[in-house]
């Protein structure tokens, strides 16, 4: 068995999604590549929650679970219940006892919990106890997994673990895998680490599902980073702020979902007509409106390409999975910063909440400009027109010169202008710098091509898509084709990606196949496409037999 | 940079007669003073919203953000942040502030930034010609409102008294000695600094008789005491009779924003081992 999911199930509050981290942490040191996602919904107490851990010998995490699982914890009764049709005629049921009825081998927790005199918290102990002995995991990786990742009454913890992994019985070994152990992160942590190799000096974000994650990540860690962590009124005032310390030369990230980036689409406008780097995760949830908060989508493409008044370049990309996302992140504020324009990290909750088995990619950000002062003479023009149009950048508190940033049409001192001439030579001189910034792109892989590369037929995908599809592409023999970077979108480079596809199949999770329309927009034939739109990822299974359907 | 000219070249469209002029000459005294006391201006900016009082961002010869309607002060605490060693001056609307922005005004108060605010309160829109804004009187007649307003004003000092700011005053701009020292008080106030300045707007509402028969300077009156404050703010609500306290309601020394939330830097190499660090954690 080089393919192993397990499914952990319980009440909300239950700790379901620790439970399921210590079990991504057992399949990550018995030597697999690992993925978890978890699935809640927005509340607090009560309602089901689930986690799903994915396991592979692959040397990449699989970013994508599929509908079976081998082994089901159920710590409530609508874990045995929601997910019985998961179950294979081999799979492994624990539950338990006393709690939940079902057809399986009951974990005692209570009864342990007593004999150790534990408190209440340490019962999923004895289920990872439990599970790791179903599994035959060496007691060794038990003990080590606890060390590392509980620090806190670990030994304790463990002798309850021990007590379950006494008790219950090998039913389905799970051999060791050929990788070593990794770092397992989650798509808003890569993004977070991305940013910080990047240079990122200040992260301003307001709360929202799916990505306060990083917010709270990079709170927490503020302080060994020796990054500034804000969390202010609102989104208005978030992209405001991170205009401000742009201003002022520091590197501004700002983190939100669809709903607050609504918010912020006068303030990108601004970044836009200022020149003003900022990034921005935009981490995607079922929509429209208020949505299903925890559940994912793919429905902002469009927005996020399009938003804010007026015409002025900007950075899109998409990662897949959270190696990508630290490799993507650093090169978007990188590129942000020298070619002055507004980037995005564009994920959704599947990528952001999820887990992912990560190698951490080489820093490739090529050395930083200078910053051009040497080259200005007489008095200084924040928006000189150069040949690039991108003007050599001065800041708020620069010895010696007076910096004039401005929202209004503005001539090169950056002085309100009605003037039509000086107008549409500035709107020129922005537009030069999507050319610059598409030359700044050309070292990077902006179209990635997976599965079965020569295959006549081909999936075209987006985003943390990318997993599911490589791996059904690779199952059915068809080529996957993925824009990492979606504006300015790569026509030539995905032209080339499809030569010779006589098919092309868009798979995306929203209803009206924006990528897809995108590619269309540019010349490029979408023949069908396979979408998904109810907030739930794309399982293997599922799109196998939709694939089916349409080649 | 010193010597400069403190005035750009951009062609000035005031009306003849607005207040903005005094508020601008005022500003450019202190700033002035300032570079004759031996401070570069190159560490201070001037964040504008939009709207008639905001141009001033075009005309003063100092760095500058002329951001959103309503948007001055995010930007200027992300200025404020990213760098401590500025002054920065927000220099914003009635509408501006107390309608479009009003949020970021409060959390300002509340935060105590150490930035100054500005309000160039002529009781109008003025750019956009003559609509009422949160401090025109109940009854005004604007051109949204052609029968009157049915709402009574807010009173911008009572509301910053409420909301934590540690520098409360009102100006006026037919009193620019008063206004030049209330200006220079709170750039060096450490600390969030408010002035609600009573501008004339000429052309929309010419109100300089009603304000000549009400003013009076806050003489006697011990800036330390909040009692006292809110008694004198509530002298006047925006409306009716009452008289207009002028001068200094509030004064105190509190920790800054930017001095609690400002994080120590580390170096890049420094910062590849925490990533390393962490990264090891999560194995
Ligand atoms: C988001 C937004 N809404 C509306 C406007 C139009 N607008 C420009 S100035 C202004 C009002 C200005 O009034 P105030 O802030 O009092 O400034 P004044 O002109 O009186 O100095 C409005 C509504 C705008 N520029 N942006
Ligand atoms: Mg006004």
């Amino acid at each position: 068995m080089d393919d192993v999911t397990v499914l952990v199930g319980g009440k909300a509050g239950d700790g379901i999604n620790s439970a399921g981290t210590m079990v991504a942490q057992l399949l990550n040191h018995l030597g697999y590549s690992v993925y978890l996602n978890f699935d809640y919904p927005s509340l607090i107490r009560g309602g089901h929650n689930f986690t799903i851990i994915r396991g592979t010998a692959a040397p990449k995490s699989p970013g994508t679970c599929g509908e079976k699982a081998d082994f089901l914890l159920a710590l409530d009764q609508a874990t045995v219940e929601q997910h019985n049709n998961r179950l294979k005629p081999d799979s492994v049921l624990l539950y338990t006892e006393g709690l939940v009825k079902a057809n399986g081998q009951a974990v005692p927790v209570k009864e342990i919990l007593t004999t150790e005199q534990a408190p209440a918290v340490m019962g999923n102990s004895a289920f990872i106890g439990g599970f790791a002995r179903a599994a035959g995991i060496d007691w060794e990786i038990v003990d080590l997994v606890f060390r590392r990742h509980i620090p806190k009454g670990t030994d304790q913890n463990l002798r309850v673990a021990r007590s379950a992994y006494d008790r219950i019985a090998t039913v389905r070994p799970v051999p060791r895998g050929p990788n070593p152990p990794r770092p397992l992160l989650n798509g808003n942590e890569a993004v977070g680490l991305g940013l910080i190799r990047g240079g990122l000096d200040a992260y301003i974000s307001y709360p929202m599902t799916p990505s306060s994650g990083l917010l709270h990540f990079l709170a927490g860690e503020s302080e060994r980073l020796g990054l500034t962590v804000v969390h202010p009124e609102n989104e208005i005032a978030v992209i405001l702020m991170a205009l401000g310390f742009a201003a002022a030369k520091k590197r501004a990230a700002v983190g939100t979902s669809g709903g607050g980036f609504c918010l912020m689409t006068e303030g990108l406008s601004l970044a836009g007509m200022a020149e003003l780097p900022v990034v921005t995760l935009m981490s995607q949830r079922t929509g429209p409106s208020t949505g299903l908060p925890t559940y994912t989508g793919q429905a902002d493409l469009r927005f996020v390409i399009h938003a804010g008044q007026g015409e002025f370049p900007r950075l899109v990309v998409a990662p897949s999975d959270a190696s990508e996302a630290i490799a993507w992140s650093s090169r978007a504020l990188d590129l942000a910063w020298r070619c002055q324009v507004p980037a995005f990290i564009l994920t959704d909750k599947t990528l952001s909440e999820g887990t992912y088995s990560i190698d951490l990619p080489d820093r490739d950000l090529p050395v930083p400009g200078g910053d051009g002062m040497e080259a200005v003479e007489g008095p200084y023009q924040r928006y000189a027109d150069t040949p690039s149009g991108i003007s050599p950048p001065a800041f708020a508190g620069t010895a010696g010169v007076i910096v004039k940033v401005n929202s209004y049409a503005h001539d090169e001192y950056g002085i309100t202008t009605e003037d039509g001439e000086v107008t549409a030579a500035m709107t020129k001189k922005r537009l030069r710098k999507a050319e610059t910034l598409k030359k700044n792109l050309e070292s990077y892989p902006q179209v990635v091509v997976s599965g079965a590369p020569d295959a006549a037929t081909a999936v075209l995908c987006w985003g943390s898509c990318g997993s599911v599809c490589t791996e059904t592409g690779t199952r059915l023999g068809l080529r996957v084709v993925r824009p990492v970077v979606l504006e300015p979108f790569p026509k030539s480079l995905l032209e080339a990606a499809l030569a010779g596809a006589t098919r092309v199949i868009a798979v995306e999770e929203n209803a009206t196949a924006q990528l897809a329309g995108l590619a269309h927009e540019n010349g490029i034939r979408v023949h069908d496409t396979v979408l998904r739109y109810d907030g739930r990822p794309f399982t293997p299974e599922d799109l196998a037999l939709r694939l089916r359907g349409v080649i | 940079m010193t010597g400069r000219d403190l005035i750009t070249p951009a062609q000035n469209t005031w009306c003849p007669g607005c207040g903005n002029f005094t508020i601008q000459h005022a500003l450019k005294r202190v700033l002035a003073k300032r570079e004759e006391d031996g401070k570069s201006l190159d560490n201070v900016v001037l964040v504008s919203g939009i709207g008639c009082h905001a141009k001033i961002a075009d005309y003063l010869n100092i760095n500058s953000f002329y951001s959103l309607h309503g948007r001055t002060i995010p930007v200027a605490t992300g200025l404020k942040l990213a760098n401590p060693d500025l002054t920065v001056i927000c220099c914003c609307g009635d509408g501006d502030c107390y309608a479009e922005g009003l949020d970021h005004l409060i959390f300002a108060a509340k935060r105590n930034i150490d930035i100054t605010v500005i309000v160039h309160d002529n009781r109008v829109y003025g750019l956009t010609t003559g609509q009422y804004t949160p401090t025109s009187p109940l009854g005004f007649k604007g051109r949204s409102t052609p029968l009157g307003t049915s709402e009574s004003p807010l009173n911008p000092v009572e509301l910053m008294l409420a909301s934590g700011a540690t520098f409360v005053a009102r100006g006026y701009s037919k009193k620019m000695p008063q206004l030049e020292g209330l200006f220079q008080g709170a750039i060096r106030h450490r600390g969030f600094a408010f002035i609600d300045v009573l501008q004339i707007c000429a052309t929309f509402f010419p109100v300089a008789d009603y304000y000549g028969e009400r003013v009076y300077d806050l003489a006697d009156h011990d800036p330390g005491d909040l009692s006292a404050a809110f008694w004198r703010a509530r002298e006047w609500d925006y409306s009716g009779e009452g008289k207009i306290a002028l001068g200094q309601f509030f004064l105190a020394e509190r920790p800054t924003f930017d001095d609690r939330v400002v994080a120590t830097p580390r170096t890049a190499a420094e910062r590849e081992q925490a990533v390393r660090d962490i990264l090891s954690g999560r194995t």
